[in-house]
């Protein structure tokens, strides 16, 4: 029987089987952020285990509330901080050098196909976008990656979704996955790994993968995983290129981790892209999707663009044509949060950073604690943000608040409108 | 390993998420013992009050897709220092369950007929669990009915909870 690529992947990681469907398997990469690693950290201490496996393949940064606003989360940098120096991590982006882990780790070229890769946070499922293994994990799986290198997954089994066709004009990649995730439900794709494949995913670029990915785990899955191309080499190429003669060659050598022509799937499930039209969350789970026609009207307070999910700079330009020259609703407040420093220089450059704050947008360092109510754009109860996000939990932005999950398209012309709208009605 | 017998919580809902046991701006909080007063503050479930509900519980018994969202190992402990040590559900998000047995707590999953069974014959009433994990089996007793369910557990799960968890796990072998 053929193998999928999370099976290809495991195999070439494995390093045990403590019990029937579980495999230990080695890691490539443990990534870190400044609220789920200090826990583990100190955990690490107090038992007299204050050791790292391999401080190379550690990166760590601090996003979720950045610059630090009180004492408690003061405190959290501090310690993530003061355990890179004590054990010569060299990749740490502190304050200044910071930015959303899930856009900053794959600009730094840190994840490559065929990689193993753990985090302390559910939405590292975004990195399958390079065809590599990528799991959320807690604090414990964390505290062990760290120590030992190793976690422990359950055999993988993979759900392959097809997106046939290309997506129209106007509908994006954060449109299709809200769209999958309608299709498959919040735990439809529990405990397995999803596959993105199909005409409509190869003509994304790396960060409409990484929206894609990003998002899998609302569905449930451990990790979303799109195959590598000439897209993904592309985009890594400026950190490969010692390592290979050619992009072909390095085409070649990633292709060993394609899923076999007989792979085995619990479920494939086709989509016709072309039938995607834009779409918003309504009420508190993810699956709770409508066309934005359907929402045309609703009233928003706030318009938040940016987030792991759709921070990137393909992002900002697209959101940036539906503003530029206009002016955010009155009474709406808008924020646009760039993922990275290098997502805000280049947005400056283009003169995007300008777009925005003439139509009137706060715009933010890099940072994410807006999307869990944690800083820099929490909700008062009873108000409603239309969000480029990941979640629709109730109190996920702030307690009271109500959150309709979108494309940066449909928010920008959401804060233009003041309530949600068509961003075709911005053309 | 952890004692698994008590009074039960039953909590009428799936899909119940990590933002609802344990809201994100309480992971700021340092020590397990902190998240104690806000446990299932934003669970959205009519007629739940946390402080009331919660007190005295040791079992949550609930249905499909229990933890789901974030990887925060705050939602297993906010529920560990509520005196909650075992969940019952149809099935659990994958990263929530593999917190719980990292933490040498149990979740176990049982098929909808049985959750069903769970709910009709006893969540009205003031009911306790008892735990024979050897034979993988507990019984269910309240309102003068007594029940036993049969559930699976895998090898290494199992042995998770009789190390006490991943880390003195992993550290004795890897």
């Amino acid at each position: 029987m053929g193998r999928t690529v999370a099976q290809k992947i495991f195999d070439a990681h494995e390093v045990a089987r403590p019990g029937a469907g579980v495999r230990i398997i080695s890691l490539d990469r443990v990534f870190c952020h400044e609220i789920t690693t200090p826990i583990a950290i100190n955990d690490l201490v107090s038992i007299g285990r204050d050791r790292v496996f391999d401080p190379e393949k550690i990166k760590a940064v601090i996003d979720h509330v950045s610059p630090a606003k009180d004492s408690k989360t003061a405190e959290q940098g501090k310690t993530l901080r003061d355990w890179t120096r004590r054990h010569g991590i060299r990749d740490f982006f502190d304050v200044g050098a910071n930015g959303v882990c899930h856009a900053i780790f794959p600009e730094k070229g840190f994840v490559r196909p065929g990689y193993t890769i753990i985090m302390g946070d559910s939405h590292t499922c975004t990195h399958g976008a390079f065809g590599a293994f990528a799991a959320g994990v807690g604090t414990t799986d964390l505290e062990v990656g760290i120590l030992k290198g190793v976690c422990a997954m359950r055999e993988p089994r993979t759900i392959k979704v097809v997106l046939n066709n290309s997506l129209r004009p106007g509908v994006y990649a954060k449109d299709a996955i809200l769209w999958i995730i309608r299709e498959l439900t919040v735990n439809g794709a529990t405990d397995q790994v999803i596959e993105f494949a199909g005409q409509a995913v190869s003509e994304l670029s790396m960060e409409g993968r990484m929206t894609i990915c990003n998002m899998a785990v609302e569905a449930g899955a451990t990790c979303g995983i799109c195959y590598p191309d000439m897209v993904t080499v592309d985009y890594l190429w400026s950190f490969i290129k010692e390592e290979f003669p050619s992009k072909e060659a390095a085409l070649a050598a990633y292709s060993g981790f394609l899923p076999d022509a007989d792979a085995s799937y619990t479920r494939i499930l086709e989509i016709d892209a072309s039938c995607i039209e834009p779409v918003a969350t309504v009420k508190y789970k993810p699956d709770q999707v409508k066309p934005v026609r359907e929402l045309e009207g609703t009233k928003v307070d706030q318009v938040y663009i940016g987030s792991c999910t759709n921070g990137r700079i393909e992002d900002l330009r697209v959101a940036a044509r539906i503003v530029r020259g206009k002016k955010i609703a009155p009474g709406i407040r808008a924020i646009l949060a760039p993922a990275t420093p290098l997502v805000c220089r280049q947005a400056l450059k283009e003169g995007l950073i300008a777009d925005f704050m003439d139509a009137g947008f706060c715009v933010t360092n890099p940072t994410c604690g807006a999307c869990l109510g944690m800083s820099n754009g929490v909700l008062a109860s009873g108000e409603v943000c239309a969000s480029t996000t990941n979640r629709n939990f109730n109190g996920r932005m702030g307690k009271g608040g109500m959150i309709h999950l979108m494309s940066p398209a449909t928010a920008a012309a959401t804060a233009i409108a003041g309530h949600i709208t068509n961003s075709e009605l911005f053309k | 390993m952890k004692n698994f017998n008590g009074k039960i919580l039953f909590l009428d809902r799936s899909d119940i998420n990590t933002d609802e046991i344990i809201p994100a701006k309480y992971l700021t909080e340092s020590t397990k013992a902190a998240l104690k007063p806000y446990c299932l503050e934003d669970l959205i479930l009519e007629g739940f009050d946390p402080k009331r509900d919660l007190a005295g519980k040791s079992v949550v018994v609930t249905r499909a897709n229990f933890g789901c969202g974030s990887s925060r190992e705050h939602a297993p402990w906010a529920l560990e220092c509520n005196g909650i040590d075992l969940v019952i559900a149809e099935n659990f998000a994958r990263i929530f369950r593999q917190n719980m047995f990292n933490c040498g707590m149990l979740a176990i999953s049982l098929d909808k007929e049985k959750i069903d069974a769970l709910f009709r014959e006893f969540s009205k009433e003031d009911a306790s669990l008892e735990m024979d994990l050897d034979n993988k089996k507990f019984t269910v007793s309240g309102g003068g009915k007594k029940a036993v369910f049969d559930f699976e557990i895998g090898d290494f799960d199992l042995d998770l909870v009789k190390a006490g968890g991943w880390v003195s796990y992993a550290d004795a072998r890897f």
